[in-house]
C-alpha cells in the first residue's frame, strides 16, 4: 500500500517473487493497476488520498471480528494502559482531538498522557517551545515520558472504558466495510477479501508483512497514514517477528543513510533532535529528549550525545564548556526544504548548495522552486549532468512565459562535476538499516569529485581562511576536528580523496584512551571518554573489522552490518512470548534460553541479552534497568508499542480520516475538511484549488514512478538506453475519462491546476478506473514526475502543477494527491500560458492572494 | 534420433560439426513473474554495445516503446493490457450521481480480473534455424554451446537471413549493413558467464543453463501454476517435435501466442526444401524443353 | 528499417489476436534491386539458351544479338545483387561456402558457373574487327560455341533457382506458393527473352524467339491464374494494393505480348511492339510477386491464421484459440471524441 515496489525496487522485489513461490499471497492497493500490482494475488483500487479510511477500516474489522492477537497485545502494546481522564476524541469532538487551539492550529498533548501519579516537572519547560519545534524536539527515540516508571494505570483484561483499547475501537467504530466504499471507492468485497487475507496471515503461526514506501509519505496527514499502519501491524502481531513487520521503502537507494546520518535541518546523527533555544545546555537539552525517569535505551541520550560532540570538536570539547554544545546551532522553527524555497523567493537566502538534488525538477510547485533559485546570488551545484536547477536560467519554463530574464537574471551557477557510485568509495544504507560497503570501481575520467572530498575540501579551506580570525561566531568552525585521514597512497596530496574507511571508523565511535573502536552504543560514555559519530552506527567497525563490507562469505555468513548492534529484526523480543518461548516453532526467531541464561536464536536480540522474560525491575530503576522482562519495545519510553501515541505526534493521538488538502468530496466523517494542523505556505504563487470543487478542478491528480526513471530524472534522462524506454511525459487517463474530454490515445493534452498547465500525451487505459465516492464519479488521473526540459528524454515538468502543502510532523510535501483539469491539445505558451491559468483560477474564485473564496 | 534439417535433433552442436562440446545451453524466460522493469533490454545493449535508438516517442502500446525485436533491440519486453469483458458494456454516460448504490456498477469499477501480461522477448536460438539455414556466407554459425550467432567480419548484409527467421527476430542495422541478433552473450559464456540479460533479471524471470535442465524445470513450473489456478500457462518452443526442433531459448506464456507477438506454429523454412527444389527442377526441364522445342520443327516462322 | 515498422499512431486491430497489430515478421531486407535481379537474371538464361541454339541452328544474328544481350542481363543482375548487399565490398564471401540448405548460396555458385562461358561467348561477339584475325580473337572465336554451351546447361537452374530463392523463406506470400512460382519466373524468363530476341532479330531468325516467347507467356498466365486460385488466405496478399496493381498490369502486358506475338509474327514493328509488351510484362510480374510477399510479412494474420489453421488441423479442433477468456483489449481501442 502506498508503494509501487515492483516499479521502484524491482531488485528488492525479486524476494516477494521468491516469497510467492513459497506461498505468500500479495495483495496491492493502489489508485492505479501498476506493475507491482501485475504481479500481486490481489490488486485493489482506492482513491488516492483516502488511505487512513481504508486502514481505519481495518483496524475496525480486525477490533469489531476479534481477529487480533490477544497475548502478543496485551504483553507487549499500551493497549492495557488507561488514557487521562481529560482526554477527548475525534468522536466527541467532530473531528478534533481535546486540547486544539485553534489560533495557533496545534494541539497542547497533556490531555492524551496516560493516567499516571504526578505531574511531571519536564512538562513546564516543555511548554515553552514553540509548537513548530516541538515535534523535533523529540527526536526518533519516541517522546519522553515523565513518570513512567512511577507505574501507569492499566487494566489488562482491555475492559476499561478509558483504556487505550477501548479507546482504538471507539475511535474506529465509524469505519465500517460502507463506510470504506463509500469514502475510498473501494467495492466492499474487495475490501473484506484484504482483511480476511491480512489477519489469515497473521497470528501465532503465521505473519504478514506490510510495505509502504512514498505513497504514504508524501500526504498532510503522511505521519497518521505510518501510525495506522502500524496499528494494524501491532493488533495482529505482526511486529518483531520474521515475515511480518513494516518495510518503509525509501525513495533512494540510500536516503536512509541520509536520514541516519542527517542532512536535515531539525535532526543531528542516530536521530538526536537539534537543539532549540529553549535549552540553553546540555543539560536542559537532555533533560528535554529524555525524562529522568523513562525506560529503555534512549535514556543514555546524554552519552550519544556527548560522544557526538567529542567525534565534531575533539580535544576542545570539555565538560567545563559543555563539550561545546553552544557551538551548535539552534533550531527556532521550520527551516525545512520548502520554508527554505519561500525565503528564497522572498529575498532572504544569498545562497545554496545543491548536491545531487534538482528542486526545479523535484519538488511541488516547480515554479515556486525555479523562481526562488533565481533570487539567489550564488548557486552550487554538484550533480552528475547539468540537471535544471542549474540550468534554470537558461531553459525554465519561466523564460517562456517571461517570469524570468537569462540577461537579467542575478544568480551566479557555479556546476561541479560529480563522482557517480562506482567512482567513490563509502557506504550504502538501504531500507533495511543496512550498510553495504562500496568499492571504487574506477578512476573519474576527469574533475568528477566525490562528496566526500568536496565537503573535507570546502571545509579544510573555510577553516584556512578563518584561522586568524577573533569572532566569537567563527570558532564552531575552527575548533571543529577536521583531521579525517586520507586515503590509503593519497596521505601526502594537500587535495588527496580523504578516506571513507577512516570517516566511517570515526562514526562508529572509539575510546580516547585506547583508541579502540567501540563495540555497540553501550560502550558510549557522558564523561567525553568515547567519541561517535553516530550512536546507531556503533559496531560497524566492532574489532576494527569493516563489517559493512561482508558479503556473506565470511564464517559468520552475514552480509552487510545492520544498525543497531546488527540486528536485522528490531523489537525481536516480540518474537517470543512474554514467557521467552517463540510464539511458533515455524516463526521462531530469539528466545529465551534458561540453562546458558540468555536469549538465543537467529539474530541478536533487541533486548538486553541477559535480562530474564520475567524480571520485573526495581521501583525506582531509570534507563534500561527499568526495563521489565516483557518490554520488548526497548527504545519506547514506557517499553510498550503504541497503539495510542501520547507524544511524539503533532496532529493526534491517533489516526483520523481527513480528506487531502485538494479533494472533490467532502469529508463525511467530520468536521473539518483536511487535516487541521497541515501546514500551508500561503502565498499568491501557491494557491490551493478550491476544495470539493466538482466544476473546474473535478479530477483527482496523482503522481509516482516509472522504473525506467529516476525521481528528478538526472540519473536518467541523459541516458540514451533509459530515455528510449520511457521518451516522453504521459498522463493515464480512463477510457470513461478519454471519452468525456474527448482525449485520443497517444495524443497530446494539457493538464491543470491553480499553479499552471503542464502539457503530455495520453496513454487511455483501464488500468486506472473512475470510483464511486459519495455518491460521485471520481475520476483519478496518474503521471510520472521524471521529466524536465534537459538531457534526451524531455517533457514539461509534472510537479509544477502540485502547490505545497505539508505533514506538520515532518514538513513532507502533500505530492500524492490534488484535484485537476484535463483537456485536450497541447498548452498555451508564453505569456498566453499565465493569462490561461489567470482565467482557471477566476473561475475556481481563486484570489490574487491565492486563497479560496 | 538425428534429423539434420527437421524434427528432433538431440546433438545440435555435435551436428554442426562440434566434437567434445559443452552441452546445450540456452534461456527458459517465465513470464509470470516478468516484472517489466526491462533491466534485460539496457543489460543488453550495454553488454554488446548496440546502439540506443534514434527516435525518442511514446509508441502508444502500453509501456512498451521498443516496439519489437530487431538489429538494436535484442531483448524486446512486451507489455498486454487485458480488461475481462464485463458482461454489460458500461455505460457511456457514469456521470449519473446516484443511479446505482455504490459498488453495484457493472462497468468500471468492478472490473477485477485485471490482467498485465509482460515477456521479455529473444532470439530463440532455433534447433533447426531459418536464418543458419539460408545465410549464403556462412557468418552465421551453430556455436559449441548451441546457440546461433552472427559473425559481424564475415556478413556482407545480403539479408536473407532476416526473411528465413520464422520470428522475425534477426536484422539488417541501417547504418552498418549486417545482419545483428542475440549472440547469447557468446562473449560471456566464454568465461563461465551467464548472459547479460539473466544476471541483470531481478526475479528470474530470465533463467539461463543447460537446455535439458531447463525444460525440466519449466515444466514443474508449468505444473504448480496450473495447481494454483493459473490454467491459461503453457510452454512455447519447448518441444524437439515442433516445427524448428524445439527453441534454445523457450518460454512461459500466460496466454496465445499470437497476443504476444510470436508465430503459433512457426516452421523452419528448410523442412520443405527438398519439395520446393522438386518444383523447380520440373520447372528448369520444362524451360529446358521449351527453348529446344522452339528451334525443333518449322515453330512460328 | 526503423524500429516503428510504419511511422504514424497504430489504430489497433479489430482482431485481438495480435500484439497490436504489429507485424511479426521482418519485411525482406530486400529492395527493387531483387526484382530487378530476378527479372535480368531470367533474361540472361533465356538468352543464352536462346542464342545458343541459334548458333547450333544458322541464326547468326540471333546468335549475336542474343549473346550480347545474355551478357547484359548477367552484367545487369551482377549490379544488382552486389549494390543491394548491406556490405557490397564483401560480395566474394559468397564464395566462402557452398551451403545446400541456402538457395543463395545455390544460385552463387550457379551463376559463378554460368557466368564465364555466356562471358566468353560475348566478348568473342564483341571483339573489334581487327582483333579477330589475332590468335587471340581466333582462340576466342573457336572456344565461343562449346563455352555457351556450358552456360546453356546452367540456364534452366539460373533461370528457376530464384524460385525457391524466395519460397525457402518464412514469407507467407512466398513460402505458400513454392509450386506455382518456379512455374511463373520460368514462364517469364522465356517471355521476356524471347520477346527481346523478338525485338533484337530480324523476322527471318526470330522463329524460335517467338515460339519461345509464346510458350513462356502461356505458362507464365496459367500458372499466375492457378497460383491465385490455390493460395487461400495468404493469396490475399497478391491480390491486394501495389502488389494487386503490379500482377494486373502484367497480365495485361503478357496478354497483349502474347497476342502480338502470334499475330504479328511477319511484321518486325509488331514483333517489336510485342516483344516489349512481354519484357515489359515480365518485368511487373516480378515486382508484383515481390511486392506481395512483402506485404505478406506485414499483416500478422498472414502468419497467424494459417498457422491456427494448420495446428487445428493436427489435433482435429476448432481454429480459433481458446487459451485465454480475455480478449487483449488495448487502451487505444478506447477512446471516442466527446
Amino acid at each position: 500500500m502506498g508503494s509501487n515496489m515492483a516499479e521502484a525496487h524491482p531488485v528488492a522485489f525479486q524476494w516477494v517473487v521468491e516469497a510467492k513461490a513459497r506461498g505468500a499471497k500479495v495483495q496491492h492497493i493502489d489508485p492505479h493497476f501498476t506493475r507491482t500490482s501485475a504481479l500481486a494475488d490481489a490488486y485493489v483500487p482506492i482513491r488516492a488520498g483516502s488511505d487512513i479510511a481504508f486502514l481505519g477500516g481495518v483496524i475496525n474489522h480486525i477490533l469489531t471480528e476479534e481477529k487480533y492477537f490477544r497475548e502478543y497485545v496485551v504483553a507487549y502494546t499500551n493497549a492495557s494502559f488507561l488514557v487521562d481522564e481529560r482526554y477527548q476524541d475525534t468522536e466527541d469532538l467532530e473531528g478534533l482531538f481535546s486540547g486544539f487551539d485553534p489560533e495557533t492550529a496545534s494541539y497542547d498533548q497533556s490531555s492524551w498522557q496516560y493516567e499516571s501519579a504526578g505531574s511531571p516537572p519536564e512538562q513546564e519547560d516543555r511548554e515553552e517551545l514553540s509548537d513548530e519545534a516541538q515535534a523535533h524536539a523529540s527526536g526518533a527515540g519516541g517522546a519522553p515520558l515523565a513518570g513512567v516508571t512511577n507505574g501507569i494505570a492499566q487494566d489488562p483484561t482491555l475492559e476499561h472504558p478509558r483504556c487505550v483499547f477501548q479507546v482504538l475501537k471507539r475511535h474506529f467504530a465509524r469505519y465500517t466495510p460502507e463506510f470504506v466504499e463509500d469514502v475510498c471507492g473501494t467495492p466492499r468485497e474487495q475490501f473484506l477479501a484484504v482483511c480476511a487475507a491480512w489477519t489469515g496471515a497473521s497470528g501465532r503461526d503465521r505473519t504478514g508483512a506490510l510495505v509502504y514506501s512514498v505513497g504514504w509519505t508524501q500526504h498532510s496527514v503522511g505521519a497518521q497514514y505510518i501510525r495506522a499502519g502500524a496499528i494494524i501491524q501491532l493488533l495482529l502481531g505482526n511486529i518483531g517477528r520474521p515475515g511480518g513487520g513494516i518495510l518503509a521503502l525509501r525513495g533512494h537507494a540510500s536516503i536512509q543513510g541520509c536520514t541516519d546520518i542527517p542532512t536535515l535541518f531539525n535532526l543531528l546523527p542516530g536521530y538526536l533532535p537539534m537543539p532549540s533555544p529553549a535549552t540553553p545546555d546540555l543539560a536542559a537539552y537532555v533533560a528535554s529528549i529524555r525524562s529522568k525517569k523513562q525506560k529503555g535505551f534512549w535514556y543514555n541520550a546524554d552519552a550519544y550525545m556527548v560522544s557526538l560532540l567529542k567525534e565534531y570538536w575533539g580535544e576542545k570539547a570539555q565538560p567545563d564548556n559543555d563539550f561545546c554544545f553552544d557551538y551548535l546551532p539552534r533550531i527556532d522553527g521550520d527551516h525545512g526544504v520548502y520554508r527554505t524555497l519561500m525565503d528564497m523567493v522572498d529575498g532572504k537566502i544569498p545562497g545554496y548548495f545543491l548536491f545531487g538534488q534538482n528542486p526545479a525538477v523535484g519538488m511541488s510547485n516547480g515554479r515556486l522552486a525555479r523562481l526562488a533559485l533565481a533570487q539567489l546570488d550564488w548557486l552550487v551545484v554538484r550533480d552528475l549532468v547539468m540537471v535544471e536547477s542549474a540550468t534554470f536560467w537558461q531553459n525554465a519554463p519561466e523564460i517562456e512565459t517571461g517570469e524570468i530574464d537569462p540577461a537579467a537574471c542575478r544568480t551566479e551557477v557555479f556546476f561541479f562535476p560529480a563522482a557517480s557510485h562506482v567512482e567513490k568509495e563509502g557506504t550504502f544504507t538501504q531500507t533495511e538499516r543496512m550498510l553495504q560497503w562500496r568499492e571504487k570501481a574506477v578512476e573519474p575520467s576527469g574533475d568528477q569529485s566525490s562528496e566526500l572530498w568536496f565537503a573535507y575540501h570546502l571545509g579544510r579551506i573555510l577553516r584556512e581562511r578563518l584561522a586568524a580570525s577573533t569572532d566569537d561566531r567563527d570558532r564552531p568552525l575552527i575548533d571543529l576536528s577536521w583531521d579525517y585521514a586520507k586515503e590509503h597512497g593519497h596521505e601526502e596530496e594537500l587535495w588527496g580523496e580523504p578516506s571513507a574507511e577512516d570517516v566511517l571508523r570515526r562514526i562508529n565511535g572509539y575510546h580516547l584512551d585506547t583508541g579502540e573502536p567501540v563495540g555497540d552504543y553501550r560502550e558510549l560514555r557522558a564523561d567525553g571518554s568515547t567519541s561517535a559519530g553516530c550512536w546507531i552506527y556503533s559496531g560497524v567497525f566492532r574489532g576494527g573489522v569493516n563489517l559493512s563490507a561482508r558479503r556473506g562469505d565470511g564464517p559468520d555468513g552475514k552480509w552487510g552490518w545492520v544498525w543497531p548492534l546488527d540486528r536485522r529484526i528490531l523489537y525481536n523480543r516480540a518474537s517470543a512470548d512474554p514467557e521467552g518461548r517463540p510464539w511458533s516453532e515455524g516463526k521462531k526467531l530469539v528466545w529465551w534460553d534458561e540453562a546458558v541464561g540468555r536469549w538465543v536464536g537467529d539474530d541478536i536480540a533487541d533486548f538486553p541479552d541477559d535480562l530474564p522474560p520475567g524480571h520485573v525491575p526495581e521501583a525506582e530503576a531509570v534507563g534500561p534497568a527499568a526495563l521489565r522482562g516483557d518490554d520488548a519495545f526497548v527504545l519506547q519510553a514506557d517499553g510498550k508499542a503504541w497503539l495510542f501515541a501520547p507524544n511524539g505526534v503533532l496532529d493526534g493521538p491517533l489516526p483520523t480520516h481527513y480528506e487531502p488538502d485538494e479533494s472533490p468530496v467532502p469529508n463525511r466523517l467530520h468536521g473539518p475538511r483536511g487535516s487541521p494542523m497541515r501546514r500551508h505556505y500561503s502565498r499568491p504563487a501557491n494557491p490551493a484549488n478550491p476544495a470539493g470543487d466538482t466544476e473546474v478542478f473535478p479530477f483527482v491528480l496523482t503522481a509516482s514512478r516509472l522504473t525506467e526513471h529516476l525521481t528528478a530524472g538526472g540519473m536518467s534522462r541523459w541516458l540514451p538506453f533509459l530515455a528510449e524506454l520511457q521518451p516522453e511525459l504521459f498522463v493515464e487517463v480512463s477510457p470513461e475519462l478519454a471519452a468525456a474530454r474527448g482525449l485520443e490515445h497517444n495524443g497530446w493534452c494539457h493538464v491543470i491546476t491553480s499553479r499552471t498547465a503542464v502539457q503530455a500525451k495520453v496513454v487511455v487505459t483501464a488500468r486506472i478506473r473512475p470510483l464511486r465516492v459519495q455518491q460521485q464519479v471520481v475520476h483519478q488521473v496518474w503521471m510520472p514526475y521524471h521529466f524536465g526540459p534537459g538531457g534526451l528524454a524531455t517533457g514539461d515538468v509534472m510537479n509544477d502543477l502540485l502547490g505545497i502543502v505539508a505533514d506538520p510532523n515532518v514538513q513532507i510535501q502533500e505530492g500524492k494527491v490534488a484535484t485537476c483539469d484535463v483537456r485536450p491539445g497541447p498548452r498555451p505558451t508564453g505569456p498566453a500560458l499565465l493569462a490561461y491559468v489567470e482565467d482557471y483560477r477566476r473561475r475556481a474564485g481563486i484570489s490574487a492572494g491565492g486563497e479560496s473564496s | 534420433m538425428s534429423n539434420s534439417l527437421f524434427g528432433p535433433l538431440d546433438d545440435v552442436a555435435g551436428d554442426a560439426g562440434h566434437v567434445d562440446h559443452p552441452p546445450r545451453m540456452g534461456f527458459f524466460t517465465d513470464t509470470s513473474v516478468c516484472i517489466g522493469c526491462k533491466a534485460c533490454e539496457v543489460a543488453c545493449k550495454q553488454w554488446n554495445g548496440v546502439p540506443a535508438g534514434a527516435e525518442l516517442d511514446l509508441l502508444g502500446m502500453s509501456h512498451d516503446n521498443t516496439g519489437e525485436l530487431g538489429a538494436n533491440s535484442w531483448r524486446h519486453v512486451a507489455f498486454i493490457e487485458q480488461a475481462p469483458t464485463s458482461p454489460v458494456d458500461p455505460p457511456a454516460d457514469l456521470g449519473m450521481p446516484g443511479m446505482q448504490p455504490p459498488g453495484a456498477a457493472t462497468g468500471a469499477e468492478t472490473r477485477t480480473d485485471f490482467r498485465w501480461l509482460m515477456a521479455s522477448d529473444v532470439c530463440k536460438h532455433c534447433t533447426h534455424a531459418g536464418c543458419l539455414d539460408v545465410c549464403p556466407t556462412g557468418a552465421l554459425f551453430r556455436t559449441e554451446f548451441g546457440s546461433v550467432v552472427v559473425q559481424q567480419d564475415i556478413c556482407n548484409g545480403c539479408g536473407y537471413c532476416v526473411s528465413g527467421c520464422p520470428y522475425g527476430v534477426i536484422e539488417r542495422r541501417p547504418d552498418d549493413g549486417r545482419a545483428q541478433k542475440c549472440t547469447l552473450c557468446y562473449d560471456r559464456l566464454h568465461d563461465g558467464l551467464e548472459p547479460a540479460c539473466a544476471k541483470a533479471c531481478p526475479t528470474d524471470s530470465i533463467q539461463f543453463g543447460e537446455l535439458d535442465e531447463l525444460r525440466e524445470r519449466a515444466a514443474a513450473r508449468v505444473a504448480t501454476l496450473h495447481e494454483r489456478g493459473e490454467t491459461s500457462a503453457r510452454l512455447y518452443g519447448h518441444d524437439p517435435d515442433d516445427g524448428v526442433g524445439g527453441n534454445g531459448a523457450f518460454f512461459l506464456l500466460l496466454d496465445e501466442p499470437e497476443v504476444y507477438g510470436l508465430p503459433p506454429d512457426p516452421v523452419v523454412p528448410t523442412r520443405d526444401m527438398a519439395r520446393m527444389w522438386g518444383f523447380v527442377c520440373a520447372a528448369a526441364v520444362g524451360f529446358l524443353t521449351a527453348a529446344v522445342g522452339s528451334f525443333v520443327g518449322r515453330g512460328i516462322r | 528499417m526503423s524500429k516503428h515498422g510504419k511511422r504514424e499512431k497504430f489504430t489497433p486491430r479489430a482482431d485481438p489476436n495480435s500484439y497490436y497489430g504489429r507485424p511479426i515478421l521482418k519485411p525482406p531486407a530486400w529492395d527493387w534491386r531483387i526484382p530487378a535481379y530476378l527479372f535480368a537474371g531470367g533474361l540472361s538464361a533465356g538468352s543464352t539458351l536462346l542464342s545458343t541454339g541459334a548458333d547450333l541452328s544458322g541464326r547468326p544474328l540471333l546468335c549475336r544479338r542474343g549473346r550480347i544481350a545474355a551478357l547484359a542481363g548477367l552484367g545487369a543482375s551482377t549490379y544488382f545483387l552486389v549494390s543491394d548487399l548491406g556490405r557490397p565490398e564483401r560480395f566474394h564471401h559468397m564464395l566462402r561456402v557452398a551451403k545446400p540448405t541456402s538457395p543463395m548460396s545455390v544460385g552463387t555458385w550457379i551463376i559463378a558457373g554460368y557466368s564465364p562461358g555466356i562471358g566468353l561467348a560475348a566478348v568473342s561477339e564483341l571483339l573489334p574487327a581487327r582483333w579477330r584475325s589475332r590468335l587471340l580473337g581466333r582462340v576466342l572465336c573457336r572456344l565461343a560455341r562449346p563455352a555457351a554451351l556450358s552456360s546453356a546447361a546452367l540456364a534452366p537452374a539460373l533461370a528457376s533457382y530464384t524460385a525457391v530463392l524466395l519460397s525457402q523463406t518464412s514469407v507467407p506470400a512466398w513460402n505458400s506458393a513454392h509450386p506455382y512460382l518456379p512455374f511463373v519466373f520460368t514462364g517469364s524468363a522465356a517471355a521476356s527473352s524471347g520477346g527481346l530476341g523478338m525485338l533484337l532479330a530480324p523476322v527471318a531468325e526470330a522463329g524460335p524467339a517467338r515460339t519461345f516467347a509464346a510458350t513462356g507467356a502461356a505458362a507464365e498466365l496459367l500458372a499466375s491464374r492457378v497460383m491465385d486460385s490455390r493460395l487461400g488466405l495468404v493469396g490475399e496478399a497478391y491480390e491486394q494494393g501495389s502488389a494487386h496493381r503490379l500482377r494486373k498490369a502484367s497480365e495485361y502486358l503478357t496478354a497483349a505480348g502474347l497476342v502480338g506475338t502470334l499475330l504479328g509474327r511477319h511484321n518486325r514493328t509488331a514483333a517489336a511492339a510485342a516483344g516489349l509488351a512481354l519484357m515489359a510484362g515480365s518485368v511487373l510480374q516480378r515486382f508484383g510477386v515481390f511486392a506481395a510477399g512483402v506485404a505478406s510479412t506485414r499483416d500478422p494474420r498472414f502468419v497467424v491464421a494459417p498457422q491456427r489453421e494448420r495446428l487445428a488441423a493436427r489435433s482435429g479442433e476448432d481454429p480459433q484459440p481458446s487459451g485465454s477468456s480475455s480478449s487483449s483489449i488495448t487502451a487505444s481501442q478506447a477512446t471516442a471524441r466527446e
